[in-house]
């Protein structure tokens, strides 16, 4: 199902539509408040890009710093030049420990990857451990917002989800009740997995640590009870100095849902004693991506979610129907890299309106992007059939001034004498819109009598 | 090798360098650290009390948390808490009811306080415990993030973490529920 056919679907509910779209601008707003209380939040913006734009630009460099003051740290350091093999890594280190149960904080990484169905193929019990993956999980959906995973899930249906799984009362849609229940059902997971895995959201060349945060604190409950810490990152998390973080800390929360910082900013440098920790490099495209010199700049990303939230396509299409682990308008630039016939509606599914753009903490021009990614996939014959016919109609009408103005002609006959004809369901132009009246004439015919 | 492929790769495709920009402080517009650090903590759900010596927080604790169990490595709490915690095994503090532990500093721009390995006894401590509370000198809170990492430097931890408020999710319809899976409560003791 393509972007179009699934947001069709997603908006056959108009109150659940419009529930979801309230929802996601409610946190835009409260990301507006965090921002515009920080007077140097422009100045913000540009060093984040800035320093982003260097570690691109030396990336090779940063990535074996990293290696080396991480592996002085005792962090075991693999590298994976794709999704299959970083599977193949996660899953060797279960196997080298024969351990068959994990806990898992929340990796966008992982989803790109497809980890968990790869795991539980071979034999491996994966618990999701943030709550609103947890949801999902029970649910067996992927997350619809890489900030919010069950952001499109009402909560009377948690309550029966929950019922279900986690033995909660019939009928109870409590958020206090049902979390409740969660905890206690997750710590009992915390307290006997030995194997816990995280996500990375920055990791400093000059130190080799890295940063994972969090509001539930599930990260830190995993690890810091596990015998072995697996960290998957994608290459382009690198920071160059751990004074960067000061600039992105500040950034991310407010951006992602208006805190001022998440609870837990965890700086993870050593392992445990006792404890085994590995950090797995991805790449999966990210190099490739950093090639195209009009979209490397989507490897900025630090995955808040803002572009998501202040998205009227989003807000009204939900997260599943970008079919891409990570959703929305940042989803849309990123998701042709990785396959560019799989996803090449996505840039499609767009106004160009350019509020992602305006919101972004380390400034990607997204909308341009997005726009840039139509001609690339239009040139390169992956642009969506109806589209593509429509386009060379147009084209044929407006490279020709005879055929224009019978068009033009025909077009007011039709719509102010059989407007059936043109408004039927047939027509997606008719879905919700309401056509205006016809003018008589047009400005060419009007031009020509009143001309003196 | 992936690691050589990789590295060939983003050294064939990356940009031409771009120097790093100056990272400014942006100096401190507040007034009063205190108030401020008070003000952004009691919003994330936490609690801020002003103390004047270690005998307050003793009552303090005593009033708000008797009966469960502590733990804590101040010395000068060493008589209401266990000991021998510092050397068990973790999973066996899942039942510690409070855990006092000191904050090298905070920062009032979003109530962050600086906890490292050191300071946390073990590292599931702060995260763990059914409340948590850390003792912070009044005279250790910084404007913003960016004098938090000044003042870190070029350190060594094994672990550290920035710490605001207690553990919360608003992943059930946005509804705000403190004590996910860590702390349902958190106090800072702002110490003179």
């Amino acid at each position: 199902m393509n972007h179009s056919e699934a947001a069709d679907k997603f908006n056959k509910d108009f109150d659940r539509t419009t529930w979801h779209d309230e929802t996601l601008w409610w946190v835009r707003q409260k990301r507006d408040r965090a921002a515009f209380a920080i007077p140097e939040w422009e100045d913000l913006r540009n060093m984040a890009s800035q320093i982003k734009h260097n570690v691109l630009s030396n990336l090779d460099t940063y990535l074996i710093e990293f290696e080396k003051n991480a592996k002085a740290n005792g962090i075991t350091v693999h590298w994976a030049a794709d999704a299959h093999e970083h599977n193949q890594i996660v899953l060797s280190i279960l196997k080298e420990q024969g351990i068959q149960q994990i806990v898992k904080s929340k990796s966008m990484l992982t989803e790109e990857c497809h980890l968990n169905p790869f795991l539980v193929e071979n034999g491996v019990e994966v618990i999701d451990t943030d709550l609103g993956e947890r949801i999902v999980q029970l649910a067996d959906e992927p997350p619809s917002h890489i900030v919010m995973p069950c952001i499109h899930w009402k909560k009377e249906e948690i309550g029966v989800l929950f019922h279900k799984h986690l033995g909660t009362p019939e009928g109870c849609a409590d958020p206090s009740t049902l979390t409740l229940a969660a905890r206690e059902h997750l710590r009992e997971k915390f307290l006997t997995r030995r194997v816990a895995l995280t996500g990375v959201n920055f990791a400093v060349a000059e130190t080799g640590e890295f940063v994972v945060c969090t509001n539930e604190g599930n990260a830190d409950m995993g690890t810091h009870l596990a015998d072995v810490h697996i960290a998957c990152m994608g290459i382009e998390k690198i920071v160059p100095k751990r004074k960067h973080l000061g600039v992105f800390l500040r950034l991310l929360a407010r951006s992602a849902t208006g805190q001022p910082i998440t609870t837990y900013s965890s700086h993870f440098a050593k392992p445990r004693e006792g404890q085994q920790m590995h950090i797995i490099l991805v790449d999966n495209g990210r190099s490739r991506q950093l090639g195209r010199e009009e979209f490397r700049n989507s490897l900025k990303c630090i995955r808040c979610g803002a572009c998501m939230n202040t998205c009227p396509v989003y807000r009204r299409s939900g997260g599943h129907s970008y079919h891409n682990a990570v959703a929305g308008p940042i989803g849309s630039i990123l998701a042709p890299n990785l396959d560019m016939t799989k996803n090449a509606d996505l840039p499609f599914a767009s106004t160009l309106c350019g509020s992602c753009s305006n919101v972004c903490p380390v400034k990607i021009n997204i909308h341009e992007q997005l726009y840039s990614w139509r001609q690339v996939l239009t040139k390169s014959g992956h642009s969506p059939t109806a589209k593509t016919i429509g386009m060379k109609a147009m084209a044929a009408v407006l490279s020709s001034p005879s055929v224009y103005r019978f068009s033009g002609k025909i077009g007011r006959l039709t719509l102010s004498n059989t407007p059936f004809l043109v408004n039927n369901s047939l027509n997606p132009w008719y879905k919700q819109r309401e056509m205006p009246e016809p003018p008589k004439e047009s400005f060419g015919e009007w031009y020509k009598k009143n001309r003196k | 090798m992936s690691r050589e492929k990789i590295l060939a790769a983003v050294a064939k495709n990356k940009p031409t360098l771009t120097p790093l920009p100056e990272i400014q402080d942006f100096g401190n517009p507040y007034s009063d650290l205190v108030a401020q650090f008070t003000s952004v903590l009691t919003t994330i759900g936490g609690t801020a009390v002003e103390v004047r010596n270690w005998e307050e927080i003793q009552q303090y604790v005593q009033t708000h948390f008797a009966g469960r169990r502590m733990v804590t490595n101040l010395a000068p709490l060493a008589d209401m808490a266990q000991q021998s915690w510092l050397t068990s095994d973790p999973h066996s503090l899942d039942d510690v009811g409070l855990a006092i532990l000191e904050g090298q500093f905070a920062v009032a721009e979003n109530s962050a306080v600086w906890v490292t390995e050191a300071e946390m006894g073990q590292r599931v401590t702060p995260f763990i415990a059914e409340t948590l509370a850390l003792v912070i000198k009044k005279s250790a809170i910084l404007p913003k993030m960016h004098h938090a990492y000044a003042q870190i430097g070029a350190v060594e931890y094994g672990f550290g973490a920035f710490i605001a408020g207690p553990s919360k999710t608003a992943d059930i319809e946005q509804s705000l529920v403190l004590g996910a899976h860590g702390p349902k409560s958190m106090v800072a003791f702002l110490i003179d």
